[in-house]
């Protein structure tokens, strides 16, 4: 948008928005938390479900949903915020931190591509998956991941736009070269910082 | 903005004179920005209703009553205004009069909104395949188009179904309640005719809708579907 054009007549809800610092810009606050899915809802069940990291990597690995559960968990408290426009603010999380499932791994990669059920994926550089920032959860404010916001487990990827933080993931491919996935190829931007605003591409 | 035109109670359509506007694909959508005399910014995303092929762009707006940005192109906005938007945007929930294969509309709500600009470009293109829509909505009166989708009934290759969740007139013959197995199985193409199927509607509805197709056999990546969130004021 080339200009702030004044929108005559627009005063705005000012919405009781938290900390004002805690919104990106061109975001609102909400307390529901909205669905943006490109297709059905793949439901998986807990018996064919697995976790796999290959790729780029010295050798391929792969938990059963037992074995994932098995693992260190973490509880993050995060923002998220999608590009839609909506925020949400300190939504609670269970899940493995994406270092976790690197740890033992030797990988010439620097990118990461998430694959999931339904054919959707979405690219990431690997230094925005790991130190902490990105984990596989499984339970959203306590209870277990609804399918419709990416149950049985999805990515969670807080500082980049939500469509990062892809549902229904079922592996990690690591990645010589940076590979666009689903919406990226779609328009959106390749790596989606909210603060900067990085929706689209060539903008 | 050129022109404001009532389509139910809540929704209205604006129609805009772009120039410069680069064109558009069946099924995008658009970026508005509002900003208040004090620098106070708010976006929202609404489809473009309006095919590829019309003179003028349209949005049709439903207004949300505790909504921050609607309220405003519904009751605010008035012709000769400016509006900032930015777009269109979304490569992948588009139809092209060149696809192959029937064509599955279903829509709930101001999800027909998107659907509508499909259809559009279907008429302009000589409706090349056959189409289908299944339009669920509260009453006939919260119907958006209606007038239109009955008259692009005729079409010998549409085949229009409005199914209606709350009220419905006397003797009303479609269907009654919310979308079903029953009613996808009668009003949809068969999963064997392979039809190129979009659904847009509130999230309930088109997890819904969604899951009622693939039960009925249809292919999972043959379902594009959009889905409005409870708070796209």
């Amino acid at each position: 948008m080339a200009r702030d054009h004044i929108s005559h007549g627009f005063t705005g809800r000012r919405r009781e928005s938290g900390d004002p610092a805690r919104i990106p810009p061109g975001q609102y606050l909400t307390r529901d938390f909205p669905v943006l899915s490109a297709g059905p809802t793949p439901h998986t069940s807990l018996d064919e479900w697995t976790f796999t990291i290959d790729g780029a990597v010295d050798a391929a690995r792969t938990w059963t949903w037992k074995e994932f559960l098995a693992l260190p968990h973490e509880a993050p408290t995060v923002d998220i915020h999608c590009v839609t426009k909506w925020s949400k603010l300190d939504t609670r999380w269970r899940g493995v931190s994406v270092d976790t499932l690197l740890e033992d791994v030797d990988t010439a990669g620097e990118y990461v591509t998430a694959r999931c059920d339904g054919g959707y994926t979405t690219n990431l550089a690997l230094e925005d998956v790991t130190e902490g920032k990105a984990w596989i959860v499984f339970e959203y404010d306590g209870e277990p991941l609804d399918p419709e916001h990416g149950g049985p487990a999805r990515l969670l990827v807080p500082h980049l736009y939500f469509w990062k933080s892809a549902k229904w993931v079922r592996g990690l491919a690591l990645t010589v070269d940076d590979e666009p996935g689903f919406w990226e190829t779609y328009g959106y931007h390749n790596r989606g910082d909210p603060w900067l605003e990085q929706r689209y591409q060539g903008g | 903005m050129v022109e404001r035109v009532a389509e139910t109670a809540r929704a209205k359509s604006v129609l805009l004179d772009l120039p410069g506007w680069p064109g558009h694909r069946a099924g995008q959508h658009v970026d508005i920005r509002l900003t208040a005399e004090d620098g106070y910014q708010a976006q929202r995303s609404y489809s473009i209703a309006s095919g590829p092929e019309d003179d003028r762009l349209a949005l049709t707006i439903e207004r949300l009553d505790d909504g921050e940005v609607s309220p405003y192109l519904t009751d605010v906005l008035e012709p000769g205004d400016e509006l900032e938007l930015r777009g269109p945007i979304g490569g992948y929930f588009v139809w092209e009069a060149s696809l192959p294969g029937p064509l599955q509309l279903i829509a709930g709500g101001s999800g027909i909104v998107p659907l509508r600009a499909m259809l559009r470009h279907w008429v302009a293109a000589d409706r090349p395949v056959a189409a289908r829509v299944l339009y669920s909505a509260r009453s006939l009166d919260e119907a958006i188009y209606r007038d239109e989708l009955l008259g692009l009934a005729a079409y010998d290759e549409l085949d229009v179904r409005i199914a209606l969740t709350r009220a419905w007139p006397a003797g009303w013959t479609g269907h009654r309640g919310r979308i079903d197995r029953a009613l996808v199985d009668a009003a949809a193409w068969p999963p064997q005719e392979r039809p190129r199927i979009y659904v847009c509607g509130p999230t309930a509805f088109v997890e819904a809708a969604a899951e009622l197709l693939v039960e009925s056999g249809h292919r999972p990546d043959s379902i594009k579907t959009e889905r409005f969130g409870p708070t796209g004021g």
